[in-house]
């Protein structure tokens, strides 16, 4: 994994590791679009039907689609996973069932919706520009009120119905690729994680496939909207067999992939992608099989293993402390873990498995050079300093409660305080504009930057041991057990560093498949 | 006399919530096989006269029996399938052929499709077009041949009965004439009852049987040509059907001038 590569090589590593990736995404990307598509027209034809027929239905029912329609759609996805979660508690509760809140029904019913407005829109200005003329005609030789509408109306108002349709099916397979952090994979997984490690060429691979497909929908849809205005049967079906026969070849390959005995899951940065993989891996080296699903939102992951919708990711110890479990407290290490391991198994059926071996926490860090010549190893030792001294943070530390209770512990006031993306933070350290930062313990640009870690002696900051967690049906489970069980322990920080640092650098970039593989290498796995 | 096939009586109907009468209390009765022509000003509601005997529209009050039964007996779709109807607009289905657009009403109907197209055929005849025409579209079509499809459709399920509502207005003179001749010629040999509407007198006095006169809902006048172009007491029915008459005159003295000159 060392040894040098070129760099056509390793794009088309990339490109060939996407592609391996494709039958999967494209198929649920597919299936998603798909049904979406289905059931917004489903919903939306009898609202065409009663707007048309009733100016007072008209009115409300084109607002209310155009309202949807402004919500940004990754908040519509994104409120449906809590919605649905709600629901699934409340007819637990009720009927004794509950259903998966995560994945494909909070997508699917936020696509639905978000297709609607061209389909509504299209369908009554369409029915309601026919000349009225020809609309009493319909009535004068005697058709019946369903007669006119499907013998006369919707014919002629089909070709922007069916225009109203492709500017839907667009955007729905546009859209489609948001549904990435609620946990349903599509080609948006190529978006996200490449996005999260700057590898833009799984970025532009799922940019692609995305236009590709939606170029491909529209034409098939094209093809029938010309056969129905032409009075051309034979382009109708050939569409639609077409749009058929393409749905079908897409979500068949991808209905074996589904059929994965386990599904890991990520949340959305390099390290958790690696790890993902990491664990995977390991599963199907102990003769199983295993999904991933990648881009979580950080509390979405937790809530997901705890109802069985993933069967195993890896968190950090202080990040289920704090968001999980609402624990304001601090207990050492050891102990921390251990409470942790009691509750999370009492209260939700949650399995720790055990820590992989590294931390990834909030922490203070300076340029290697800076420290030796201040003589600072530890916090403590930065303290007396710090009103000399220039600190830069992310968007968010300033906000933490570990910030506060580092400042408090340690009466840190330093003379500046500046805020960064995290990319420019790193830039901004290792060029001087800033002396201490705040940094992520196990981010590979700590060594990329020969920058040092200090020491938190009062142990301020929660331990963020990363540690693998079991969903409640899995708690037994034999093979997962005897797959994971080795990793404990097993990644030490320096390594782990660096296997993001391969993923995250620009030159030289990794895919996180490779990173993993090297990482279980180094803990003599393979 | 035989028994009338339509009979309105005391019909009103009203617009703007009763603030314009488009019909107000009237009755009146017409013959098996006759020609009516409806004349009268815009707004004198010679069109809702002829929608209320298919129930295009629906009356206030008042009844209208359509051969010997009250309209609102049975479902309108099925009394407007036996009764023909030329629009104004015309109103051809554009997304449908011309032998589709003629044969529709029959299919309604339940028909099989060897005796519509028998039909089809008959009728594209009757009303003087080439076969050729039955496959192509309504828009490839002139406005006159437009109206004579329109009027083989009225007439495809072979009803009793045939309303038109100006059914040449948009028209040149020629083709209006030419067609107007003919759809009497249609009426006679084929045994209609027809009502037309029309603000044309002469083509009223050229077609009719009898012209019944309208304003403001009610009927002013009620006769046949000859009698109304004899004479009438009220002064504008008078001066309507002089009309003809006094186009005539100044057609003769413009001739007469050019001969002369």
């Amino acid at each position: 994994m060392s040894a040098p590569c070129s760099k056509e090589q390793l794009v088309d590593d990339r490109v060939a590791s996407a592609l391996r990736l494709l039958p999967d995404y494209l198929g649920q990307h597919v299936k998603l679009s798909a049904a979406a598509l289905l059931l917004g027209l489903a919903v939306s034809a009898p609202l065409v039907v009663l707007a048309r027929r009733s100016p007072r239905v008209r009115w409300p029912v084109l607002t209310l689609v155009s309202v949807v329609q402004t919500v940004p759609s990754l908040a519509l996805l994104a409120l449906f996973y809590p919605l649905l979660l709600a629901l699934s508690s409340l007819s637990e509760e009720l009927f004794g069932y509950s259903f998966a809140a995560l994945g494909f029904l909070p997508s699917l019913l936020a696509l639905a919706l978000y297709s609607m407005l061209p389909i509504v829109r299209n369908g009554v200005t369409g029915l309601l520009s026919i000349d009225p003329a020809v609309m009493e005609a319909a009535r004068g030789v005697g058709m019946t009120p369903r007669q006119s509408l499907f013998r006369v109306e919707l014919p002629l108002a089909m070709p922007v119905i069916m225009a109203g349709l492709r500017t839907s099916a667009v955007w729905v397979i546009g859209t489609a690729t948001l549904s990435t952090p609620v946990g349903q994979t599509s080609l948006g997984n190529y978006i996200f994680s490449g996005l999260q490690i700057q590898d833009w060429v799984s970025v532009l691979f799922g940019c692609f496939s995305a236009v590709a497909l939606a170029i491909i929908a529209d034409q098939l849809l094209a093809l029938i909207e010309n056969g129905v205005a032409r009075r051309r049967p034979l382009r109708v079906w050939l569409g639609l067999a077409l749009l058929v026969a393409g749905v079908a070849a897409a979500i068949v390959p991808s209905m074996r992939g589904t059929q994965a005995k386990y599904v890991i899951g990520a949340k959305s940065f390099s390290e958790q992608y690696i790890l993902a993989q990491l664990l995977a891996d390991r599963i199907e080296r102990a003769g199983s099989s295993a999904t991933q699903r990648i881009g979580l939102g950080s509390v979405i992951a937790f809530k997901a293993l705890a109802n069985n919708e993933i069967d195993a990711y890896v968190d950090y110890s202080g990040t289920v402390w704090a968001n999980v479990l609402n624990r304001r407290d601090s207990l050492p290490r050891a102990q921390m873990l251990e409470e942790m391991t009691r509750v999370l198994k009492q209260e939700y059926g949650v399995t720790l498995l055990g820590a992989l071996g590294f931390e990834n926490a909030y922490a203070l860090a300076m340029r290697a050079d800076e420290a030796r010549s201040m003589n600072v190893h530890s916090i403590a030792d930065l303290a007396p300093h710090v009103r000399e001294l220039k600190l830069g943070a992310d968007f968010e530390f300033l906000a933490r409660p570990e910030w506060a209770a580092l400042r408090d512990s340690y009466g840190l006031a330093f003379k500046e305080e500046r805020q960064y993306q995290s990319t420019f933070m790193y830039r901004a350290v290792a060029s001087g504009e800033v002396d201490v930062i705040s940094a992520f313990s196990s981010e590979g640009r700590i060594a990329a930057y020969d920058l040092v870690v200090l020491k938190d002696d009062k142990q301020v900051i929660l331990p963020y041991d990363a540690v693998v967690l079991l969903a409640p049906r899995r708690a037994e489970d034999a093979t997962l057990r005897r797959a994971l069980t080795p990793l404990i322990g097993a990644v030490p920080i320096e390594q782990m560093r660096e296997a993001n640092q391969m993923v995250d650098r620009d030159e030289d970039k990794r895919s996180p498949a490779q990173a993993a593989r090297w990482l279980a290498e180094k803990a003599g796995l393979n | 006399m035989s028994q009338p096939i339509i009979a309105i009586e005391r019909a009103s109907k009203s617009y703007r919530n009763g603030q314009h009468f488009a019909l107000s209390e009237l009755s009146l009765e017409i013959e098996p096989a006759t020609f009516v022509a409806v004349v009268g000003g815009s707004g004198s509601g010679k069109t809702t006269l002829l929608k209320v005997i298919n129930r295009l529209a629906e009356l206030d009050t008042g009844t209208v029996r359509v051969y010997g039964t009250p309209v609102n007996e049975r479902p309108g779709h099925e009394l407007r399938r036996n009764v023909g109807y030329v629009f104004q607009g015309i109103g051809l289905f554009p997304h449908l052929s011309v032998a589709e657009n003629i044969g529709i009403t029959p299919r309604l109907l339940g028909w099989d499709a060897a005796s519509i197209t028998a039909r089809v055929t008959e009728l594209i005849d009757l009303v003087a077009l080439p076969r050729s025409v039955l496959q192509r579209m309504p828009s490839e079509l002139s406005g006159g041949q437009q109206q004579r499809i329109g009027v083989a459709r009225a007439l495809a399920a072979k009803p009793a009965i045939l309303l038109m509502d100006e059914p040449f207005g948009a028209l040149d003179p020629i083709t209006r004439d030419a067609l107007g001749t003919e759809v009497r010629s249609l009426h006679d040999s084929m045994g209609l009852t027809t009502v037309m509407v029309t603000h044309d007198v002469m083509e009223a006095v050229l077609l009719a049987d009898r012209i019944v006169v309208m304003r403001a809902g009610r009927i002013v006048a009620d006769g046949t040509p000859h009698s109304l172009l004899s004479g009438h007491p009220d002064e504008e029915v008078r001066a309507m059907m002089e009309m003809p008459r006094r186009q005539a005159e100044r057609v003769r003295t413009v001739l007469e001038r050019t001969t002369r000159g």
